[in-house]
């Protein structure tokens, strides 16, 4: 038995006080769960501790919290793994980020997260006329959408993502993770409407910073930034959604640019993410961005010259991969999730397993 | 050491200093840079977005200039670059038959690449190949009362798993062992490990500074003298942008960042104008007031 400083955030909005730091010692073993430890400090010392759990084996995903500012769920964390984490010793334990408190470490799921699943339609839209028997599908691409089937609805990736945090509209990584389960699922018939929707949302697809904070967050691997770009790839080179938030030109310029340039010409992406220089959405973007590139005149960073020429170009190398690449009728993605590593796949080596089992 | 270096698009772009200041700052490290001067940008996770194995495929090509050389590895200083990068090389090392594809387009070139490549960020070659220790050793000017607050960048600290970053490698400290070494003080602030919001400054423009805006007022209330970062592309948007970003959030920021190899720069002797430092958008004054320094003058090697 070991012990353990416990210090829980503490905050009750109908009390009128402003939260708290509230410190127990508690003892367990070094690796049983914080939530155990809540739960100990709740049973043994305060009753009025507000904690929502049920499973107690990272099934339910009700014990999001943030424990020493990594989001998680308290049920999925060992002591020890938190206290590595430990600014000073002791096991910090805060309610989630990005939604309301209704009590320490209870969090409004259905403001925030809820809200956002329920705006991407999240049940399957399934093709009329609806077949007599079950539907076939490959199964790659099925087994590419259980990876975000496997999330457990917790809020941890909801809890830290940065664009929400700015933008508190943004559809999120839980919400568009739920998104590409339906765009993903070859049974579904309204790919083109859900990424439609998705993109000419101002706080949608192409909100996302692609920070990785949701990727860290996720204690399922649900990998939501990687989803998200997966419904970028699919509304922009398949469905070409020309959205009004500037995803798909923004992304296109991107490409283009490096394809004529080689190395990023920074002077053309601006205009041409906006449609090119002369677009009538351009003009204002530009007038608007006059300020920036004087400043940047002035100080020697830009010049006149590296602005309006291309003192760069792609060698027929580079140029050659582009034309090659994009010439093809399908896009070739190797799925890591699908696929594993040739390390997982390698065939097991049975003398191994024989002198392993021996040892036991 | 001899270093394959690939500097980025936006080291020579918009942020010209960034390039100047590592190459000033190289020799004194002994370090040699054979530059990747025919490899192609990184695609900073726009081109992975759009085809993926567009993004891997041009990534094998510099990692597979970056093998011809005689360099004992590949350096970068973008975050950006080390990320974008990194990710495709999970791709490629994790799978030989996707490998071989790959390789098959470069092969009208002559080019291979063989599974393995070591990239660094110029942060993780100080820490790990360099040493903090040597590095103190060869401080000439120390930042003593120097107030600084480290902004990495997502791409050099997130994913955790895919970068390396473990008990032994504790890749998202080093700034903070960084500016220790070099006898400033860090500051710690909120925003240090967050976004810059330059990825959607074409798509959410409010949303994407006033993640700039919020992170260098953070860094300001915490009494910060400036910022460093080893991003160019976060550069823009808390260098170039601040005065917008200011404007968005409703403040005054007025606040330095300076890049890597200039803080580094600074520490090891070199004069603020040879590191470019007068090509700010917001002048660093409150690091070098070039009257009355807040940093000490460098002493004599």
């Amino acid at each position: 038995m070991a012990e353990f400083k416990l210090r829980l955030r503490r905050y009750d909005p109908e009390s009128g006080e402003p939260p708290y730091w509230d410190e127990h010692t508690i003892e367990l073993e070094p690796h049983r769960s914080v939530l155990e430890a809540i739960l100990q400090a709740k049973g043994r010392f305060d009753g009025s501790i507000g904690i929502r759990c049920s499973c107690r084996a990272a099934i339910c995903g009700s014990c999001g919290v943030r424990v020493n500012g990594q989001p998680g769920l308290a049920c999925h964390t060992h002591l020890s793994e938190a206290l590595e984490r430990s600014r000073d010793g002791a096991i910090e334990v805060e309610p989630m980020g990005n939604m309301p408190v209704i009590k320490d470490l209870i969090v409004d799921m259905d403001a925030v997260h809820w809200k956002k699943v329920q705006s991407v339609t999240p049940w399957l839209l399934g093709r009329e006329p609806v077949p007599e028997r079950e539907y076939l599908v490959d199964r790659e691409a099925m087994v590419d959408v259980t990876q975000s089937m496997a999330c457990i609805q917790c809020g941890a990736c909801v809890s830290d993502c940065l664009a929400m945090e700015v933008d508190p509209e943004f559809t999120g990584p839980a919400a568009l993770a739920k998104a590409y389960r339906f765009v993903g699922d070859p049974r579904d018939a309204e790919h083109e409407e859900r990424l439609r929707y998705l993109a000419e949302n101002e706080h949608g697809l192409y909100t996302c910073t692609h920070c990785f904070k949701c990727v860290d967050a996720c204690p399922k691997d649900v990998n939501p930034m990687g989803q998200i770009m997966r419904l970028r790839r699919i509304a922009g080179s398949d469905h070409h959604i020309e959205d009004r938030n500037n995803g798909y030109r923004h992304e296109h310029a991107f490409v283009k640019n490096i394809k004529r340039n080689g190395l990023l010409h920074e002077a053309d992406l601006l205009p041409d993410s906006y449609g090119g220089k002369f677009h009538p959405r351009a003009v204002p973007e530009l007038i608007a961005s006059l300020p920036v590139a004087l400043r940047g005149m002035l100080r020697g960073k830009i010049t006149p010259a590296k602005a309006l020429l291309h003192p760069h170009k792609a060698s027929k190398e580079v140029r050659g991969i582009f034309e090659k690449i994009e010439a093809k009728p399908e896009r070739y993605e190797l799925n890591l999730y699908v696929s594993g590593t040739d390390e997982d796949n390698a065939p097991t080596n049975a003398a191994e397993l024989t002198k392993s089992g021996g040892a036991a | 050491m001899k270093v394959a270096y690939w500097p980025g698009c936006v080291s020579r772009g918009f942020t010209p200093e960034l390039h100047g200041s590592m190459a000033q700052v190289a020799p004194l490290l002994d370090l040699e840079l054979i530059e990747l001067d025919r490899a192609s940008c990184c695609g900073a996770g726009v081109i992975a977005e759009h085809n993926q194995e567009l993004a891997d495929t041009l990534n094998a090509r510099t990692f597979a200039l970056a093998q011809q050389t005689d360099g004992q590895l590949m350096m970068n200083i973008c975050s950006t670059c080390q990320g974008a990068q990194t990710e495709c090389q999970e791709r490629l090392d994790a799978n030989a038959v996707y490998r071989a594809h790959v390789n098959e387009t470069l092969s009208a070139e002559g080019l291979s690449y063989e599974a393995g490549i070591e990239n660094k960020n110029f942060l993780w070659l100080l820490v790990e190949d360099i040493g903090l220790e040597t590095l103190r050793r060869k401080v000439r000017r120390p930042l003593t009362n120097l107030r600084v607050g480290p902004f990495y960048g997502c791409y050099i600290v997130r994913p955790t798993r895919r970068l390396g970053i473990d008990h032994e490698h504790p890749r998202h400290r080093y700034l903070e062992q960084l500016i220790d070494a070099l006898g400033g003080t860090v500051i710690d602030y909120a925003g240090s490990h967050k976004c810059c919001g330059f990825p959607i400054i074409t798509m959410n423009k409010t949303a994407s500074l006033m993640q700039a805006g919020r992170h260098l007022g953070d860094a300001r209330d915490a009494q910060a003298d400036c910022v460093v970062t080893p991003c160019p592309l976060c550069h823009l948007n808390l260098d170039l942008q601040q005065p917008i970003a200011a404007s968005v959030v409703g403040r005054e920021l007025n606040m330095p960042v300076l890049h890597l190899p200039q803080l580094v720069g600074l520490a090891l002797g070199l004069e603020p104008k040879a590191l470019g430092m007068g090509h700010h958008i917001v002048k660093p004054t409150t690091v070098i007031d070039w009257t009355e320094s807040v940093v000490a003058s460098a002493v004599p090697a």
